[in-house]
């Protein structure tokens, strides 16, 4: 659980900011880690920065987010509660939980 | 030996592994007996089990799951209090995806959203919110489930409801703690743990500190990890060495992401939102002080206030989540475990969420076990 996944800061307005990663672009509210950067990887979870990391070890989550999706592929685990990504990255009906977000990566846990 | 995982893995590929488990190994045959270790976080059950290290590393060296996954401590009771509130027509119930599967002891939020109860799922608090907001003239319930990484959100989200005075956006509180937990597990003779692999982004919001009572108080070696194989077999020899040295310690494995005394805006705002509360865990009985509940001056939102007709709890039977959780047996020993019960059909939690152990292991490790669990 509570697996947070980082994403690039691309700009933000005060608390709004929007992330990206893989293409895929996100607004995220920055209230929780007002000091963030453009150009940081931010640790978004459920919707949040709540914290950052090095580009390094952004990938190497990211990775593992892709690993972890693929392994529930195989299994055929992903069902309509793992919210598969839709494309519409801030419309209320995508991703799975406290435990990951559905980011451009998949459902991710 | 099969290890699919570990070779592609970056910060050290097969030859670090390699390395880590022979000194590992080296460790372990200092050690008196044989010892258990508990990872407390599902995604660490997800690491280990993907890439095979519960086979890779020494049989003095056993690893169990512990209570890591929010949706699988969640008691059942939550679920029908949940379902209560729906037969409210002006309500609608916002919950994370995970939540959804979940057997409650009538049914699910998905056989209640197939009856045509609305049921949303929800990537955030703040789109519950937001459809707070468009429908003033209804109820928004966020079923508010999750430990330090997820509490800040939902804290958050309440502030901003505070602000913009949406005042049909309530809460069932659900939330828990993990350090309370783990005093639990601790003090528990029954479950006997020699050293404990802490959750990683739990940690980036508590802090690597909030966790020094492991050692300090139980005497227990206890090392913040993060989530690659590398990590976590790293994690796994500070816990070896610690033990075999006698020199029980807290020690923070995952610098490059945790820091000492954690995200302290976020650990404020919970304290403005949330006030402790002993809190029912399943698997783990009523733990004090491991709950959250709204403040007073927020308390209006609590949906657990409002009227619901909520029938008396029932544990799905023949179901051994709570041994799971509390690692006292390994999910193959349920007699349900591939009888019954698999992701397809899960009868626990711990089979629905996928960093729930039964589902980690059903993924993973079913190669390792005999023909009768391999349905």
């Amino acid at each position: 659980m509570c697996l947070a996944i980082p994403m690039k800061l691309i700009s933000r307005t005060g608390d709004a900011g929007v992330v990206e990663l893989k293409g895929v672009e996100r607004k995220v509210s920055l209230m929780l880690f007002p000091d963030a950067e453009l150009g940081q990887h931010l640790l978004i979870h459920a919707g949040y920065a709540i914290g950052s990391v090095d580009e390094e070890e952004a990938a190497e989550t990211v990775r593992l987010l892709e690993e972890m999706t693929e392994a529930e592929e195989r299994m055929g685990l992903r069902n309509v509660a793992d919210g598969a990504p839709d494309g519409t990255p801030d419309g209320p009906a995508t991703g799975p939980g406290p435990s990951g977000q559905a980011g451009p990566a998949g459902p991710a846990r | 030996m099969k290890d699919p995982a570990v070779g592609s893995s970056a910060f050290g590929g097969a030859g670090a592994v390699k390395a880590l488990l022979r000194e590992i190994g080296d460790e372990a045959a200092k050690l008196a007996r044989p010892v258990t270790f508990m990872e407390v976080c599902g995604t660490h059950t997800h690491t280990i089990g993907a890439a095979g290290l519960r086979t890779l590393l020494p049989e003095r060296i056993r690893l169990v799951s512990g209570p890591g996954c929010p949706v699988c401590v969640t008691p059942v009771g939550y679920l029908d209090q949940a379902e209560a509130l729906a037969e409210a027509p002006d309500i609608v119930l916002c919950t994370f995806g995970d939540l959804f599967r979940v057997p409650s002891s009538r049914g699910s939020l998905e056989q209640l959203a197939a009856r045509g109860k609305d049921v949303r799922i929800v990537y955030s608090p703040r789109d519950a919110l937001e459809l707070a907001r468009h429908e003033p003239e209804r109820r928004v319930v966020f079923l508010s489930i999750g430990f330090e990484t997820t509490t800040p959100t939902v804290a958050a989200a309440v502030q901003e409801a505070e602000t913009s005075g949406t005042e049909n956006f309530l809460i069932l509180p659900g939330n828990k703690t993990v350090p309370e937990a783990l005093h639990a597990l601790a003090a528990d003779p029954q479950v006997a743990l020699d050293g404990l692999l802490l959750p990683g982004h739990v940690s980036v919001v508590t802090g690597a500190d909030a966790f020094g009572f492991l050692p300090e108080q139980y005497g227990l070696p206890a090392v913040v990890a993060g989530f690659t194989p590398t990590d976590v077999l790293q994690s796994v020899l500070e816990l070896v060495r610690q033990q075999a040295e006698g020199r029980p310690a807290l020690v923070n494995r995952y610098r490059r992401v945790v820091s000492a005394g954690g995200n302290r805006r976020a650990q404020a705002l919970v304290g403005e939102i949330f006030e402790p509360t002993d809190a029912r865990w399943r698997g783990l009985g009523t733990i004090p002080g491991s709950g959250l509940r709204l403040r007073s001056h927020v308390a209006a939102r609590d949906a657990s206030a409002l009227p619901a007709d909520v029938p008396e709890p029932v544990e799905p039977a023949g179901c051994r989540c709570g041994d799971v959780l509390k690692g006292l047996i390994d999910p193959p020993q349920c007699g349900l475990f591939g009888r019954g019960c698999d992701p397809d059909h899960p009868v626990g939690a711990c089979m629905v969420s996928s960093e729930g152990s039964c589902a980690a292991w059903f993924r993973h490790e079913r190669h390792r076990l005999g023909a009768g669990a391999d349905g």
